[in-house]
């Protein structure tokens, strides 16, 4: 196994007397997608721009491709960064925005213009060159600002909450193109997003973090199957979480609950009625007040078109589980 | 009353205004100018239309040598004022929210005294037997300093203290707007502070800093107070000049030329920064 691209030792950062990142370890593969997930305030963002240099860690190391690069200026560093408002120069054209790194390595000008219609060509704009940004709708934006940071080829590149400003059509469709591109070029991807679906469908792996801390680090499958926390569980997805003993709970997700009429012969299981239907199409979503667990979430796959396979409202029904169904947690 | 009537009387007023008090007034200036002098009578001007006022300024060497002494004079200063302006407006615009308006008023405070108090200052400052001078002979850095007082140092000194915040006021509104992420994308693209500098702040600080040079250059081209109180007999200004004509030779044609001239020369400028403003109004759009 080749060494990582990205080690992170013990950083921490300040500001005030908020504590923004509180002593994080963190190692990202080469070549990955690595999404750091969390709530606002959670510190990833500036854990994102300790990386790129535009902000210094009170404590801890950050070695990127075997060098420290903990005290090294933004200027120096072999890492660029989309920036969350994309931060596109208004007063240069589109080649111009795309072509500026390229332009402060000294590079002749014949080679700029090869590889800025080439990064343009990467994200299908490339007859938009002349265009000043003003003249762009948010999407057009969003991939010029994509381009410009992986012109130069970065070891590293960091994207903040790349598809926040795009509307949710546009997202989902942009998040295909942005993994096609990641491995089309075998670069290094560090997201940094708040919206979990995003991170889960995105991401090779990701890191969730609270509070300045990074609570797990997995694939999208071992976080949402193997939470480590009550805290990851309830990030990720939908879970019931109950106690089972003393300091000790299940999560239990919605679609591997067993939802019948009579008895189901699992391990474990509770009656209840149901007292809410959200009917989404492909599957179903019951709330059901049980006698014993308080209210609980259980879904089902709407597989047949008959009306007389789903519950009704009020129904009384049978919830069961196995213990390895869910996850048992300490914490 | 339909909102067409009184949108049109809204817009009459200034218009009245100007028409009264800057229209009317030009066109008799525009009349002496073209009249001859008759200091027998009073006001000592005969009507008529002779363009020789207008000839004498630009064939006689001393109306020549005031017009490209005040052009160089206030190109010096309004120089002056950018260069030490910019670093001004720009760690105003970079410190925090909370002191800004502080800093602000610090910039503004000289106007909560009169202007010719202030100029006047200067005097005490820069005389043979000044403050400065004072100084220099008493810490021994020169025994024998020369004096400023009654040079074009002194002049462009008393430009740039007094034109300052016109430079500073526009420049730190452009810089003030300046999106922080955009210095930080140019570092992360490789940029040394310099050339994030020169590639990114200066161009977008641009309309402030033609703004701010215009509010002082035009000015400053006509100013009289400051050379006359500073400059002494040596400096050629014409702000000067036409004061000269009007006060001491009682040349009424004359200085009214002088005048009119010195406004079509503006002109030029004022467009300029019109346009400009436009431009940024259409790109803030």
């Amino acid at each position: 196994m080749t060494a990582p691209i990205v080690k992170i030792e013990g950083i921490a950062k300040r500001y005030g007397t908020v504590q923004a990142v509180a002593g994080v370890d963190l190692e990202i593969e080469r070549g990955e997608l690595f999404a750091l997930l969390g709530g606002s305030g959670c510190g990833k963002t500036t854990l994102l721009r300790m990386l790129a240099g535009l902000e210094t860690p009170d404590s801890g190391r950050i070695v990127i491709d075997g060098q420290d690069m903990t005290g090294v200026p933004p200027h120096r560093r072999p890492v660029n960064m989309m920036f969350q408002s994309y931060a596109l120069f208004p007063h240069m054209s589109v080649a111009a925005n795309v072509g500026y790194g390229l332009r402060r390595e000294g590079l002749p000008k014949p080679e700029i213009a090869t590889r800025v219609a080439e990064a343009l060509a990467l994200v299908q704009l490339q007859t938009l060159g002349e265009r000043r940004p003003s003249q762009l709708s948010g999407g057009q934006r969003q991939r010029v600002a994509l381009a410009r940071a992986l012109v130069k080829r970065p070891k590293l590149l960091l994207l903040d909450e790349p598809l926040a400003a795009l509307d949710r059509k546009l997202r989902e469709g942009t998040r295909f193109e942005m993994v096609r591109l990641q491995e089309q070029l075998g670069l290094t991807f560090v997201v940094v997003t708040h919206d979990q679906e995003e991170a889960m469908s995105m991401a090779s792996r990701l890191a969730v973090m609270n509070a300045g801390r990074i609570v797990q680090t997995g694939t999208p499958h071992d976080l949402y199957e193997h939470p480590a926390t009550r805290f990851v569980a309830d990030f990720i997805g939908v879970a019931n979480i109950f106690e089972v003993a003393a300091s000790r709970w299940m999560a239990l997700r919605p679609e591997k609950i067993r939802l019948a009429a009579q008895r189901p012969d699992t391990a474990h299981a509770v009656s209840g009625k149901i007292v809410d239907i959200a009917y989404e199409g492909d599957r179903s979503l019951y709330r059901v007040l049980t006698e014993s667990r308080g209210v609980m979430l259980v879904s089902t796959t709407n597989v047949t078109r008959t009306r007389e396979s789903l519950f009704q409202r009020g129904q009384s029904v049978w919830l069961g589980w196995n213990d390895d169904w869910g996850q048992t947690l300490d914490e | 009353m339909s909102s067409k009537t009184s949108l049109r009387a809204v817009i009459a007023v200034p218009y009245a205004w100007l028409a009264v008090f800057f229209l009317l007034p030009f066109a008799l200036v525009l009349a002496i100018a073209l009249g001859t002098n008759d200091p027998d009578s009073v006001p000592p001007v005969a009507l008529g239309f002779s363009l020789e006022n207008f000839a004498r300024l630009f064939t006689d060497k001393l109306y020549v040598a005031a017009w490209l002494s005040s052009l160089r004079i206030a190109a010096v200063s309004t120089l002056g004022c950018l260069l030490l302006g910019y670093p001004m407006a720009y760690a105003i615009a970079r410190a925090t929210p909370a002191r800004r308006p502080l800093l602000l008023m610090l910039v503004v405070l000289p106007f909560w005294t009169s202007f010719l108090i202030r100029v006047y200052a200067w005097i005490g400052l820069l005389s043979e037997n000044g403050m400065l001078n004072q100084f220099l002979r008493w810490s021994g850095l020169s025994d024998h300093p020369g004096t400023i007082l009654g040079t074009e140092w002194a002049v462009h000194l008393g430009i740039i203290y007094a034109y300052l915040p016109f430079m500073v006021l526009p420049l730190y509104a452009t810089l003030e707007k300046l999106d922080v992420s955009l210095l930080e994308a140019a570092s992360d693209l490789g940029a040394k502070p310099i050339a994030a500098f020169l590639t990114v702040t200066l161009p977008l600080s641009l309309p402030g800093i033609v703004a701010g040079c215009l509010l002082v250059f035009i000015p400053a081209v006509g100013e009289f107070v400051i050379p006359d109180l500073l400059g002494g007999t040596r400096t050629l200004m014409i702000g000067k000049v036409l004061w000269d004509e009007f006060f001491t030779n009682s040349d009424w044609p004359l200085a009214s030329a002088v005048a009119i001239c010195l406004l079509v020369l503006l002109v030029g400028p004022i467009a300029l920064f019109q346009r400009q403003q436009a431009k940024s109004l259409e790109r803030a759009e």
